[in-house]
């Protein structure tokens, strides 16, 4: 073992892994994180706690991950490359393994553009493959990126993100091999909405073997509207929304849409866990965790292995 | 070159408010070329200056002067005649030039006429992009001639990241994705060898104000 981390017992294990996503409050409101915590506990194996996510200011993602832990939540803490610099990354991430995380997500980090402080400089001292290759120098030789070494290194059960559908696609793989390489030991992907194209990632993934290297978890945000759909296509970088999704919305009354959205997730669960070479799926239900209950147990995720 | 635009109009006023008598002092290098800071801005803005005062009770002097290079102690001294009947410099050189300027003068106040804006290239008259953030520590050589620090908006040197539009950078859609490029240039000359590895975390060399003496030079630098 790792880290020792309920997600990695679970993948370790062999179960078909779940884990959600739980965004930290806009605000030091320990009431509202906590509702959002509720309809997670015993629904997924781990919870994403993201890292001031869209660049929008919210409570630090460490802080957040241990109101999970004290939930009863396992987090997965999220660290972005756009906010801190190598100092701050690393102690962060020893004062969050001493406080109990087990698992971290290495990212990059959405542009300060598109946040709430457009005018901030962007730190980017290191990016995400420096970021994973550090934990993991961190965790395995016990040691600062600097070499020296560390009183109690961390042992964290490393994550990666990966996009599939982004340009050029025939590079995506290669950057996953890359991720692997650098320390990934599991990887979160895009929201998945194009099913073609995931299939022709995953099976040159497992072409050049990397699945049995990783553990890969499928990305799946039920829509919750039309009007999400045609946002998302729109407007989020990085996302291939086909047509046939939009299609399926508009098919349905207004009313519908939403139960709509969730029985397109439940179709993309049921094929991704027949899947060769996906390990699980992650759940990005954004402002959605009231209805992650019905969402696992209508995608047949529940209940959820003890590990 | 060194790319800079002038600051806007009414800042520049406010900057110079209250000095009697203000030399504006263009450069005739960089800022010249990309049409900012050269002799014929130096004009207009005094120009500009003169007229907007028409209506003042108080009337400042405007004088003018270009020298070559503004980052030079040698063209500099070609103001050291002319400055002592002014109360307040104007320089539109460049960062690096208005502090040279500030320096040969330490009695004068010196203000920024421009905004120093980055290192880049001349793509058509009156167009100028940004290619170099004079990191310190070059690696155009592995990213196929593109700069990932400058030309990826989040200087990722193991890119592209997950929000590349097509082909463009999340930024803005007439961004070209640095990543993208740099994945299809080295394929063209196939070199993608370049990039499986993994570049490791980079020393960043322009953390602090650096000096460059050339070798030879050493000594001559140790009795200045």
């Amino acid at each position: 073992m790792k880290s020792g981390s309920t997600l990695e017992k679970i993948l370790k294990a062999g179960h078909f892994a779940f884990t959600g996503e739980l965004g930290p409050p806009r605000g030091a409101n320990i009431e509202a994180l906590k509702k959002k915590a509720q309809p997670l506990k015993g629904m997924v194996d781990s919870v994403n706690i993201t890292d001031n996510q869209t660049a929008v200011v919210r409570m630090s993602s460490w802080a957040a991950s241990m109101f999970a832990i004290s939930e009863g939540l396992e987090p997965n803490y999220q660290m972005v490359c756009r906010d801190r610099n190598r100092l701050a990354m690393q102690s962060d991430i020893l004062g969050a393994y001493a406080h109990g995380v087990r698992n971290i997500l290495c990212l990059s980090g959405d542009h300060q553009q598109f946040g709430d402080h457009p005018q901030s400089k962007g730190v980017f001292d290191i990016d995400s493959m420096q970021l994973l290759q550090m934990v993991k120098k961190m965790r395995d030789d016990g040691q600062f990126l600097n070499g020296q070494e560390i009183d109690v290194p961390p042992k964290l059960f490393i994550g990666a993100a990966a996009n599939p559908f982004a340009e050029p696609f025939e590079w995506r793989v290669y950057r996953l091999a890359k991720k692997i390489k650098a320390g990934a030991d599991f990887i979160q992907t895009q929201c998945i909405y194009n099913m073609e194209k995931i299939r022709e990632w995953i099976k040159r993934a497992n072409d050049m073997g990397l699945t049995e290297k990783v553990y890969i978890l499928a990305g799946v945000t039920p829509m919750k509207s039309l009007g999400m759909a045609r946002y998302m296509k729109a407007k989020v970088p990085g996302m291939d929304v086909p047509d046939y999704v939009i299609d399926r919305l508009k098919g349905v009354d207004k009313k519908k849409q939403a139960d709509e959205g969730i029985k397109i997730a439940c179709e993309q669960i049921a094929e991704f866990k027949e899947t060769k070479g996906l390990a699980g799926v992650h759940l990005m239900a954004i402002e959605w965790e009231h209805r992650v209950p019905e969402i696992a147990e209508r995608a047949g995720m529940l209940p959820r292995p003890e590990v | 070159m060194i790319v800079a635009e002038r600051k806007p109009f009414d800042e520049i006023k406010q900057l110079i408010k209250g000095y009697k008598k203000v030399l504006t002092v263009g450069c005739g290098t960089c800022v010249a070329v990309c049409l900012t800071g050269g002799e014929k801005e130096v004009g207009v803005l005094n120009a500009e200056l003169k007229l907007s005062q028409k209506t003042e009770p108080e009337q400042t002097v405007f004088g003018e002067a270009t020298v070559q290079r503004q980052c030079d102690m040698e063209f500099l001294a070609e103001l050291d005649d002319m400055v002592k009947d002014y109360d307040a410099l104007l320089s539109m050189a460049c960062g690096a030039g208005i502090q040279f300027l500030a320096e040969r003068f330490p009695t004068i106040p010196v203000f920024p006429a421009v905004n120093t804006t980055f290192i880049g290239v001349n793509k058509d008259v009156g167009w100028y992009e940004e290619r170099c953030k004079a990191c310190g520590n070059c690696v155009l050589g592995i990213t196929a001639g593109i700069c990932p620090v400058t030309m990826c908006a989040k200087s990722l040197f193991n890119g592209p990241c997950g929000g590349t539009n097509g082909e463009s950078c999340e930024i803005n859609k007439d961004q070209p994705c640095a990543w993208f490029m740099i994945y299809e240039r080295l394929a063209l000359q196939g070199r993608l060898d370049n990039i499986i590895e993994i570049c490791p975390a980079n020393d960043w060399r322009n953390q602090k104000p650096q000096t460059l003496i050339q070798p030879g030079y050493e000594e001559r630098k140790a009795s200045a």
